[in-house]
């Protein structure tokens, strides 16, 4: 007999769901979705050991558990945090969560160059997102930015040190995508930095990966840069059969007429990475006949990429429809048939000054 | 003179040898856990004695060691955390160089009683010379047969590591001592699974300061129910206090937790009083970290009764009027000393130490710097002052490990009770860079609310 | 690179940790490499601990630009590490700082012109009830005063002829 698995329930800003044991705060609310789910710049799930440095996703846990309903005494890091039976979860709804996140935001853009009108990464970035909804309109550091040299990290791969936030991200993705991993963060507190120590190439077929990991500019496409704007180019769903096992060959390619601008993997409305794609996907078939294309790629609305052009724009949904639930509506009570007013049959326009019920009741 | 149980042989010729150690009693009370007592048992004494972690934060001894996980086949490790870093703190130091035997007896105990085989001494690579001395130590208890294959015909085997750490502060947090054991970056990990469940290589283990483990030896001596009589409550037992800063006997001191602070400051058995004739102004009496208070609320509660050398007298008010015990390292400032400079010092120490792991500390502990440096330099501005609390407001408790805490507070404290001093150096920012602040009303008498009459 | 004895030394310490584990051996393996070929670590010694440890070198670089005792450029033969926080400062460190700045002519972070001394500022080394102090090689010189810094100085001169 098969044991059945007992899910646990959790509310999340008053909203309740049930996920199974050892699911993380984060995904317990992604999966509730909507503005309760907390933002997040360094937890990627597709890559294992991800999260809990950025700070953006701290929530309140007003009620540890049903077992044990006592708050936790800090707030806590909810990607990293898994869920207990009876937990309740304090997000949007926490004065005293959003207070601590505009901090963060803070300290994330303190030595966050103010280059976005130059930056490739610009209309989808994550942090761009973040301060616009999170921030405070004005920074309060006086004090020089912390700047770096760029360094080309192989002939496909600009790393632009400044604008890092310092996720970890990509040192996960060459520590699980690749053999060899020849990148880390070197030094230390606010010089910490990523590089390779001694100027090398980063040389793997999945290294490009590193790019659509990073949530800011600081890791870029070579084959791209300058090229054009994302929110002028059409991203459209395309596949090829690529030769590699691990690559699934199924991309975005970023359009404008018949030229491809750039391609990349496919991501979620967080963000992420769908499926890993490798090198010579990204960076050599830039060709529209090396790809069958699929069809326009469907974007979040609120993006800026989806301004340029209104196909496969998701549409609001229409409420009516789930509060009926499939029962079609019916006509309960006809006004006409218990009331001498608003006769259909009588012009208003012909009545002299504003209409009295004796216009409606003269046969 | 103060009971001691930690020093009370230390004053005896060549204590840091074998021979004279066990000619003294020494591995006494390994000889008595090891042979007529079970690990429970052992548990059990240190559990009764209320031994609470001397590394600061001040967690029960054997509540840490009852959580540790049992998994069959799986290794436990007994870590001793000797990266004593905390600016103020340097106890341990005096401990391991002149009575290493007292932490190898504490060492063999508590791994025996936790079931460990293998022990680690993580030490701060600047205390270089030390783990010569400690390795010599270690090689002769092995000679004596206390450490090893099968020791002194228990059966219970233990080897002894020392490691020495490359300069970190960050690496006296228990996860990132032991990532940095494992060879690897001081960044601490984020909890849980605590230490306890998945610790060194993924195995349970347990970490422990020098002084707590060192600690273990005379409970078994005395007892646990005895060494609990020793103190005043919770604080039970005696603590290492290293006292530096102002005073006319810098040092180590043993003290039982049941003397009051001013005793402590003023008496000659212990610091001997304020160089020059000159008066008190402040002290930090428990490491770096813990809040600053001014000699008024420092020598008395905001209740009015005398403060007294334990946990819960210095913690008395919260950090509204209260600080903390932490690692005992005790700074004292007299009139001539400078509190923006000193918290200058701090935070230059904090923003240096920052592993850069998670975005507040790394940003934040820069920023807190920055700002202090310009008011000190005398290019402060009023709102300076508000933006200093606002972003040790916001650091503090946002971060993955107690370092961002340990940045905040001290920023916090000084601007709590140190406000006008502050304002003096945005004001006067010429005067400021030649003469400092004085001791102005910090030593006045407390005013004591009058209690309610019934 | 490593001597024999050396290499013996180094296989002492990875027996110290289980089988596999032998990249917990990084830091005190960069210890002896940094003692034995000239008090700081180049990139070739760092890529040779990398192979004893069998381990990636950006592995040991991560480690070697973390912690704060690893020197990544060449230093002087003696490196004076003073401390200069709050402990230290209350008891005048500043002064001891600003008198080798003078004595040496140099400020800090430099080495001088004959290659014999470094200064660095260093924060809190666990000597706060001796200050002010400094870190000289393995050991360190504590109560420090200017005629006690003469002294040193003319200690390391006198040894290093």
């Amino acid at each position: 007999m098969a044991e059945e698995k007992k899910l646990f329930k959790v509310k999340i800003d008053n909203i309740s769901v049930e996920v199974e044991p050892g699911t993380t705060i984060l995904n317990a609310a992604r999966k509730i979705g909507g503005d309760i789910v907390p933002p997040a710049m360094c937890y990627y799930s597709k890559l294992q050991g991800s999260g809990g440095k950025c700070r953006t996703c701290l929530v309140k846990v007003s009620k540890g558990s049903d077992a044990d309903p006592r708050p936790m005494p800090k707030l806590v890091a909810s990607c990293r945090t898994t869920v207990m039976d009876g937990m309740e979860v304090a997000n949007i709804t926490s004065p005293e969560v959003l207070d601590a996140r505009k901090g963060v935001v803070e300290f994330l853009l303190l030595n966050h160059p103010l280059d976005c009108p130059v930056c490739d990464q610009a209309g989808e970035c994550h942090l761009q997102d973040l301060s616009y909804e999170h921030g405070a309109d004005s920074t309060r550091y006086e004090f020089k930015r912390r700047t770096f040299d760029r360094v080309d990290i192989g002939d496909k791969i600009q790393l632009h040190m400044t604008r890092c936030i310092l996720c970890y991200r990509c040192v996960f993705t060459a520590d699980q995508l690749t053999e060899k991993r020849e990148h880390g963060v070197l030094g230390r507190g606010e010089a910490a930095e990523i590089g390779t120590y001694i100027q090398q190439s980063l040389d793997n077929n999945f290294i490009g990966n590193v790019i659509d990991v990073c949530p800011v500019g600081a890791l870029t496409d070579k084959t791209f840069r300058f090229k054009n704007r994302v929110w002028f180019l059409k991203p459209v769903d395309a596949h090829r059969e690529c030769h590699d096992p691990k690559c699934c060959g199924k991309t975005v390619l970023w359009m404008r007429g018949d030229e491809i601008f750039r391609v990349t993997a496919r991501k979620d409305k967080y963000g992420e990475v769908e499926e890993w794609i490798c090198d010579t996907c990204r960076f050599d078939k830039k060709e529209a006949k090396d790809w069958i294309i699929e069809g326009p790629r469907q974007i979040e609305r609120q993006s800026v990429i989806s301004q340029g052009h209104y196909v496969g724009v998701h549409k609001p949904k229409d409420p009516l429809v789930d509060v009926l639930d499939g029962r079609q509506p019916k006509l309960l009570l006809d006004i006409h048939n218990i009331s001498e007013v608003n006769k259909p049959n009588v012009d208003l326009s012909k009545i002299q000054g504003p209409a009295h019920s004796d216009d409606f009741n003269k046969k | 003179m103060g009971r001691k149980l930690l020093f009370d042989k230390a004053h005896i010729e060549g204590i840091r040898y074998y021979d004279v150690y066990r000619a003294n009693g020494g591995y006494g009370s390994a000889e008595k856990a090891l042979k007529s007592m079970s690990p429970e048992q052992v548990l059990d004494e240190v559990k009764k004695s209320g031994l609470r972690g001397r590394g600061g934060a001040g967690f029960p001894t054997g509540m840490k060691w009852s959580f540790i996980a049992k998994p069959e086949g799986v290794p436990r490790y007994l870590v001793c955390n000797a990266d004593e870093s905390e600016p103020g703190t340097f106890k341990d130091r005096y401990l391991m160089e002149f009575i290493p035997h007292l932490l190898i007896e504490g060492l063999l105990i508590s791994s025996y009683t936790l079931g460990c085989n293998s022990c680690y001494i993580y030490i701060r690579g600047e205390y270089a010379w030390i783990p010569d001395i400690l390795e010599e130590a270690i090689a002769d208890a092995k000679k004596n047969g206390w450490l090893g294959k099968n020791i002194q015909g228990t059966g219970f085997d233990l080897e002894i590591y020392v490691q020495r750490g490359a300069g970190a502060y960050i690496c006296g947090e228990e996860t990132a001592l032991i990532e940095s054991l494992e060879g690897k970056r001081g960044n601490p990990r984020i909890k849980p699974p605590f230490p306890a469940v998945k610790g060194l290589w993924d195995c349970p283990t347990v970490v422990n300061n020098v002084e707590t483990l060192a600690t273990v030896v005379p409970i078994l001596r005395i007892g646990g129910e005895e060494y609990a009589k020793y103190g005043t409550g919770k604080s039970t037992g005696t603590k290492l206090i290293s006292a530096c800063g102002n005073i006319n006997k810098p040092g180590v001191y043993e003290i039982e937790m049941n003397i009051s602070v001013e005793e402590f400051i003023y008496s000659d058995e212990y610091c001997g009083g304020i160089p020059n004739g000159k008066r008190l102004k402040a002290c930090i009496p428990g490491g770096s970290s813990v809040p600053i208070l001014p000699a008024n609320l420092l020598l008395k509660t905001a209740k009015g009764e005398p403060r007294m050398m334990t946990y819960e007298s210095l913690s008395d008010g919260g950090f509204a009027t209260g600080t903390m015990l932490g690692s005992g390292g005790f700074i004292v400032l007299d009139e001539d000393q400078c509190i923006v400079k000193n918290t200058l010092t701090f935070a230059r120490f904090y923003h240096h130490e920052s592993c850069g792991q998670c975005s507040p500390c790394r940003e934040g502990t820069g920023w807190m710097k920055r700002v202090l440096l310009n008011i000190e330099n005398g290019k402060g501005k009023m709102s300076d002052i508000d933006l200093l609390w606002d972003i040790q407001r916001k650091i503090e408790g946002n971060t993955i490990c107690p370092l961002g805490d340990a940045a905040a507070w001290p920023v916090a404290a000084a601007i709590r009770h140190f406000r006008d001093e502050f304002e003096w150096h945005v004001l006067h920012p010429e005067e400021a860079t030649k003469r400092n602040y004085g001791l102005a009303h910090y030593a006045d008498p407390l005013e004591i609310a009058a209690p309610a009459a019934v | 690179m490593f001597s024999e004895e050396k290499l013996n030394k180094v296989k002492e310490i990875i027996a110290r940790y289980p089988a596999g584990k032998q990249k917990s051996a990084l830091i005190p393996v960069l210890h002896l490499a940094q003692e034995e070929f000239g008090g700081w670590l180049s990139s070739e010694t760092m890529d040779y601990v990398a192979s004893l440890l069998q381990i990636k070198p950006i592995e040991v670089y991560e480690v070697a630009t973390f912690y704060s005792m690893f020197n990544l450029k060449p230093v002087g033969k003696y490196v004076f590490e003073v401390c200069q926080t709050g402990p230290c400062m209350l008891r005048g460190s500043d002064n001891i700082i600003d008198y080798i700045k003078k004595k040496l002519d140099i400020s800090v972070g430099e080495t001088t012109k004959d290659g014999l001394f470094t200064l660095k500022t260093v924060e809190c080394l666990g000597a706060c009830g001796y200050a002010p102090m400094m870190q000289l090689g393995k050991h360190y010189r504590e109560h420090l005063t200017p005629e006690k810094v003469d002294a040193i100085i003319e200690e390391c001169r006198s040894k290093a002829n």
